[in-house]
């Protein structure tokens, strides 16, 4: 087994809204391995963003990281000053927004904006950062790249500013990249490019990826190991294989089962049942239990914590579901 | 306009250049019709220039002088005739010719606003950034408040609490006049001087106080909005200092309607300075108009308001400009 690179251990991420305390991220632990790609996953809502946003500290008033540790090799993120948390930020970890329309300053350049995460994490000279930057750009399959440093944001279409953004995450050789729907505004075909370009990148220099995805298919491609959330907390975390095959947590399987299958005609798509409660009025027990086809009284009572259900995977549920064989 | 080449990039600019020009072209013009009928229709100037005691002959004899025995079209003709060929008319009271009277006093009242307007941008800009960025700090809030006081209070009144405290209390900056003066360029200007400063400082810090408080409230405003964005969240995700979200990413995103503002304030400080002039007794444009008033002397007080619509045009016209450097998807068209 390699060595950690990041290990999240009970973080809580609180947000004070006038209208109430949102637990966005409530308790959630999991780590990640150098060489590894952790697929985060869950409905809208879950906490997946707050997480990514968690980690390089990005997290505004009225939110607060309210407790929990943040170990990227070996040293508490949460406990950083502001100005150490800078040179991480962007040098030892890079994030791709999940909205990529947004992420890029409308009054500079693509190449200015590109060579700003250089300058800031590299000592290297103008010429190389350029032939890095347009490198990069081609890398992520933009044609004419040389010319399109000089372009603007609004001159691109939301693909290319998508593609943008992946390259200026990739740039400058973070050791974690955490790409929060990173492909979403790209077709199918580029998407898979795009993707395997990462994974490549990831591999070639021994970084590390938090891969957050609404897409099973994806994460069961691009993942090592998998991280489901369900309102601020993991409910289910283990190999891919493992959690794709054999979920052990009833919501992870509701969300399999939502996937269409092109093998399997006669499987009509079954969505999971109700909609993702207010997480802002959660009391005790296990807040999937409305959706949940095998709840029980217990499971109104007793929250259920994160245990191994197997050897090579965790469940938060009292009533796991068996290892099918299929 | 993505990606055009040069030539194109030339042949826009020439056609919006022209397009521009002809736009001022029509203003003033338009400006010269108001400004000639409502001098039209506020008295008659004939008795400005004649002695109390004057016959009917003479003052029909004055008239015929001065054209005012025309059709009003005519009149405007050659008002308009006159103005294009360079003549402005002749002060009835100086006897001089009005253009030269104002460019006379031009350079005080512009070296005064541009030394207020400097300093309420300097000041303005940093706070309002400040305050936006930090919306609920209580400095800000502080700064908010000040601000509040800056533009409620009636600029008068400011310069004459200052003259209270500066000159006559502590007797430390002088109250009147523009001190010492040297010739720079053809130009009679008070900042080439220590005496020149120290008269210049209380009469521009009157000036200064309400933009400074507008230029203040708008860049906070502005920034506010920025700072909300999901480009500055991704700045602070690449690793980039406060003060570089700030100033570079932010601040050039707040800046449109800084620089509308900023614009207009510079016309108005130029063009109604005059309360301050006449409390600093400052030898400026403005002092000139409120004199040329009382004395009814028309020719003046026209030229004064097509100079002032001259400078709105043109300022104008700047501010365009440099939202196109500001902002690329706002492009000349
Ligand atoms: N700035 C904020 N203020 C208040 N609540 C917030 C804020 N940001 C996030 N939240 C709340 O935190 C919870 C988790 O949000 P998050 O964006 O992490 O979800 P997500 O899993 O990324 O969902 P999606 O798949 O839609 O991106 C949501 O309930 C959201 O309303
Ligand atoms: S704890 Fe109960 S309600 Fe929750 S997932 Fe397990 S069985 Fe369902
Ligand atoms: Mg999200």
């Amino acid at each position: 087994m390699s060595e950690t690179l990041l290990d999240i251990r009970g973080l809580k991420t609180h947000f004070h809204t006038f209208s109430g305390l949102v637990k966005a991220v409530d308790g959630v632990s999991f780590d990640v391995r150098k060489g590894e790609v952790v697929g985060l996953v869950g409905e809208s809502g879950g906490g997946k963003s707050v997480i990514g946003f968690s980690i390089l500290r990005l997290i505004e008033p009225p939110g607060r990281i309210e407790a929990g540790e943040i170990l990227f090799d070996g040293e508490d993120l949460t406990k950083k000053s502001e100005v150490e948390i800078r040179a991480v930020r962007g040098g030892e970890i890079a994030m791709v927004f999940q909205d990529p329309m947004t992420s890029l300053n409308p009054v500079y350049t693509i190449g200015r904006q590109m060579d700003e995460m250089l300058q800031l994490h590299t000592e290297l000279a103008e010429p190389a950062r350029r032939a890095r930057c347009i490198r990069m750009l081609e890398d992520v399959g933009i044609s004419e790249a040389e010319s399109r440093l000089n372009a603007y944001p609004h001159q691109f279409s939301g693909g290319m500013r998508q593609r943008v953004v992946i390259a200026i995450a990739l740039l400058a050789g973070s050791r974690l990249i955490i790409a929060d729907e990173p492909t979403t505004a790209l077709d199918v075909t580029v998407q898979s490019q795009i993707l395997k370009l990462m994974r490549r990148q990831i591999s070639e220099r021994g970084a590390a990826m938090i891969l957050v995805t609404h897409d099973l298919a994806v994460v069961s491609e691009m993942a090592d190991r998998i991280v489901v959330l369900y309102c601020g907390r993991v409910v289910e975390r283990g190999r891919t294989e493992d959690v794709i095959a054999h979920p052990a947590h009833p919501y992870t399987r509701g969300l399999l089962d939502s996937i269409p299958r092109i093998t399997d005609r006669q499987h009509r798509l079954r969505q999971i049942p109700g909609t993702v409660p207010d997480i802002r009025e959660l009391g005790s027990g296990c807040s999937f239990r409305e959706r949940c086809f095998r709840a029980q009284p217990l499971c109104a009572e007793k929250t259920p914590e994160l245990a191994p259900v197997r050897q090579t995977l965790d469940a938060a549920c009292h009533f796991p579901l068996e290892e099918t064989k299929a | 306009m993505s990606f055009l080449s040069a030539t194109d990039g030339i042949t826009v600019l020439i056609g919006y250049l022209i397009k521009r020009l002809l736009q001022m072209a029509l203003v003033l013009f338009a400006v010269s019709v108001i400004v000639f009928l409502m001098m039209s229709f506020t008295g008659d100037p004939v008795f400005m220039v004649i002695p109390i005691d004057s016959t009917a002959a003479e003052i029909e004899q004055a008239r015929r002088l001065l054209g005012l025995d025309r059709s009003l079209l005519s009149q405007y003709w050659i008002f308009v005739t006159n103005l294009l060929q360079g003549d402005f008319g002749r002060s009835y009271v100086f006897r001089q010719p009005a253009m030269d009277l104002i460019l006379e006093r031009l350079p005080a009242t512009i070296e005064m606003v541009l030394v207020a307007i400097t300093l309420a941008t300097v000041i303005a800009v940093p706070l309002g950034v400040f305050a936006g960025a930090n919306p609920n700090r209580p400095i800000s809030r502080g700064i908010m408040a000040g601000s509040l006081l800056g533009i409620s209070l009636p600029g008068f009144w400011v310069g004459m609490m200052l003259i209270f405290f500066f000159s006559v209390r502590y007797q430390f900056l002088p109250s009147s006049g523009r001190g010492e003066t040297v010739q720079f360029l053809g130009l009679r200007l008070s900042i080439l001087t220590g005496d020149g400063w120290s008269h210049i400082i209380l009469p521009a810090v009157t000036l200064a106080l309400a933009t400074l408080a507008i230029i203040l409230r708008i860049t906070r405003a502005g920034m506010m909005e920025v700072m909300r964005q999901d480009y500055i969240r991704f700045a602070r995700a690449k690793g980039a200092s406060r003060w570089h979200i700030l100033f570079g990413h932010g601040l050039k995103n707040a800046l449109i309607p800084v620089v509308t503002i900023f614009g207009l304030q510079l016309g108005d400080l130029i063009a109604f300075a005059t309360i301050t002039e006449t409390i600093f007794a400052w030898p400026g444009t403005g002092k000139l108009l409120i004199d040329s008033i009382y004395r009814g002397d028309r020719p003046v007080i026209v030229v004064y308001l097509m100079l002032t619509a001259f400078i709105f045009v043109a300022i104008n016209f700047i501010v365009d400009i440099v939202y196109t450097m500001i902002d690329p998807r706002i492009a000349v068209k």
